[in-house]
């Protein structure tokens, strides 16, 4: 039986004392890609940060986080250094804040190069060019002698996904790579990311409050609601049959392009302080089928037997056709498909 | 037949813009002959990427960009010069909502006091009904009393906006130019304040121009949509029908663009190429280099914004060309 790639066992983060994530354990397979869902302040970006030992000194981390069955988690500074950028790498929301925008793009890549795999001079050029060339950049070679500022957004996520790949990562953790670009160019590198997945075999996290960009790319989520995961399971289980409240919210949230308009479904209030969490289940006083226990009573993430893991008291029902149908034949698509083709 | 609201004709916007360090100042038309207009009472969409000139049009509505050409009309009167007591009389009337909250309030100041400023400022409400009006606004938007004497960085995202929001309604506008209102909030709240804006216009009868590239809330909100791709209108319709039949086809691309929860990628039309500079604005039809159906024509002849159906234009040499062989 292969191990798995990365495993986060009882994971926890304080700053200053207050607790903001509450135990995760995750465990992601080679190859396999995960979305990691939930509003702002529920503790997506903050579990990686923590992982790779990224947070600053105040915060408090304890747990463990295993990389093909080694703890990284508390490990000096060099072991980290091997993993970060090599083993598991990561990208950020906006790009042109993560390049140095007084070094040429090129030279950038090439210093990742040089860090993770040794190369130098011509090799690393070479190598340079070819990622840029698979991440999709036109006229790489020119393009290798400019600033951060000479690319627009879209092709600065690209540079910045190019040189997470230096490294040939096992492990791309994405934070929310395509929120801050357009329609048509976050289409553009979600399909980059499927593509460069298939081609490398490497895993990917995919963190993002967008449920329909993480559908597109991922097999399995993970629902995060106060520094817990709340439901966790495949993307079809968790789209035709939402069974924690929140991720139900979640979707029906999510307005429609299709169908006839009607009055958006909010999730009421908003995500608790983590010094100030409710008692019993965090996600109480939003939902809409609370009960008394829930109040009193924190549930525990437990298995089920469809694979599915869940923390609620009153899970919602079974039944498929109860809820919000995904329907696959919608009507858009198809028809922009045969005029344009 | 009522009259429109505001009423835009040729609207055109120059910005100069220098190339390189030293290069030569190049003229860059963000808005480039724009026509439009919204009745009482009615939500209009305006939908692009970035660079698309949807902000700085809405920016011209009001007033506070002025155009090169073309003229704006609120109310059956052009709209006076920036900065004229005419224009700060007529600004009780129309408002703006931004889509940063934390940008468009002041820190130092509670958000009873920023509610309360166009009251003053307008001298809309006599001094000593002045909080009962704040009060009435804050839980028209949904803010508790309690909040009254906080601070902006006191509140989360989504309640900053619903102050930016109160402060916007306090004048009694009839009209709201909301530029990105809730692209910065996450899907939960801003369903929340997405609601909140319908109710409050409905009530109050407000016509709104909601500018945004998320086409499904636009869709939701809108009652018309117009699309722009650098600076000019490509297609307009009710939204009702622009999202599912989409004629122009960057409109399509964009639709096609949206990921749609538990559907996959495979199968749907990605745009290539980015939007060009508006500095160097494609020949003919702008759109044409990413075009799939871009044709000789389309190199050449910028396309009109003309009448395909009732009640909708589109701006393509394609589906004029679609359009007479189902005629004929």
């Amino acid at each position: 039986m292969v191990s798995n790639l990365v495993e986060l066992r009882g994971l926890k983060v304080a700053f200053d004392g207050v607790q903001v994530l509450h135990g995760i354990d995750l465990e992601i397979g080679r190859g396999e890609a995960i979305g990691l869902v939930g509003e702002s302040g529920c503790g997506k970006s903050v579990t990686w940060l923590a992982a790779l030992g990224l947070l600053p000194g105040k915060a408090t981390v304890t747990g463990s986080v295993r990389v093909d069955g080694q703890e990284i988690l508390g490990q000096p500074r060099n072991v980290l250094e091997g993993v970060r950028g090599k083993r598991i790498a990561m990208i950020f929301q906006d790009p042109s804040s993560s390049l140095n925008p007084v070094l040429r793009v090129g030279r950038q890549i090439t210093e990742a190069l040089a860090i993770h795999r040794g190369l130098h001079g011509q090799a690393a050029k070479a190598e340079a060019l070819r990622l840029l060339d698979m991440v999709g950049i036109p006229d790489a070679r020119r393009r290798l002698e400019l600033f951060p500022h000479e690319f627009s957004g879209g092709q600065c996520q690209r540079v910045m996904i190019a040189m997470a790949l230096a490294g040939e990562p096992d492990l791309l953790v994405a934070d929310e790579p395509t929120t801050a670009l357009d329609a048509t160019i976050q289409a553009q590198i979600l399909d980059l990311l499927i593509g460069l997945r298939s081609e490398t075999g490497m895993a990917m996290i995919f963190i993002s409050h967008d449920l329909g960009a993480v559908s597109q790319v991922c097999e399995r989520a993970c629902v995060m609601y106060a520094g817990q995961v709340v439901e966790q399971g495949s993307i079809q289980a968790l789209f035709d049959n939402p069974r924690h409240p929140y991720t139900r919210g979640l979707f029906d949230a999510i307005p429609r392009i299709d169908g006839p308009r009607q009055r958006l479904v909010p999730i009421p209030g908003t995500v608790p302080h983590p010094s100030d969490l409710p008692e019993g289940c965090a996600f109480s006083p939003r939902c809409s089928h609370v009960a008394i226990d829930c109040r009193t009573r924190r549930p525990e993430l437990t298995a089920m037997d469809d694979g599915r893991r869940l923390s609620c008291h009153h899970p919602l029902g079974h039944h498929p056709e109860a809820h919000h149908p995904v329907d696959s034949t919608r009507p858009v698509e198809p028809r922009a498909l045969e005029a344009l083709s | 037949m009522t009259s429109p609201l505001i009423e835009a004709r040729g609207l055109v916007r120059t910005y100069e813009v220098r190339q390189g360090m030293f290069g030569r100042m190049t003229p860059v038309r963000a808005v480039d002959g724009i026509d439009l207009k919204v009745m009482p009472g009615e939500t209009l969409g305006v939908v692009g990427e970035s660079g698309s000139g949807k902000s700085t049009l809405g920016r011209m509505l009001l007033g506070i960009d002025p155009p090169q050409d073309g003229q704006v009309i609120f109310d059956g009167k052009p709209m006076p010069k920036l900065g004229t007591r005419e224009w700060r009389a007529l600004r009780a009337k129309m408002q703006f909502v931004y889509q940063d909250p934390l940008a468009a309030l002041d820190r130092r100041l509670t958000i009873a006091e920023q509610i309360g400023e166009p009251l003053a400022i307008h001298g809309l409400v006599p001094k000593q009904f002045q909080a009962a009006r704040v009060a009435e606004l804050m839980s028209a938007v949904g803010l508790r009393p309690d909040q009254a004497g906080r601070y902006p960085h006191e509140l989360s995202g989504g309640q900053r906006q619903r102050a930016v929001i109160a402060r916007a309604l306090a004048s009694r506008p009839k009209l709201l130019v909301c530029d990105e209102p809730v692209s910065a909030l996450d899907v939960s709240i801003q369903a929340q304040v997405v609601n909140m804006l319908r109710d409050l216009q409905e009530e109050n009868r407000i016509a709104m121009v909601f500018i945004s590239h998320d086409l499904k809330v636009v869709r939701n909100v809108a009652d018309r949509v117009a699309v722009m791709y650098l600076g000019r209108i490509v297609e307009e319709a009710s939204s009702d029908v622009i999202f599912s039949t989409p004629l122009h086809p960057y409109t399509k691309a964009l639709v096609s663009s949206v990921p749609v929860p538990g559907k996959l990628l495979k199968g749907r039309v990605i745009l290539q190429g980015e939007p060009p500079n508006p500095a160097r604005r494609p020949s003919g039809c702008a759109f044409h280099p990413r075009c799939p159906i871009a044709a000789d024509i389309c190199r050449t002849q910028v396309p009109q914004l003309l009448s395909v159906a009732d009640g909708r234009t589109a701006a393509c040499h394609m589906v004029a060309g679609v359009d007479q062989s189902v005629a004929a």
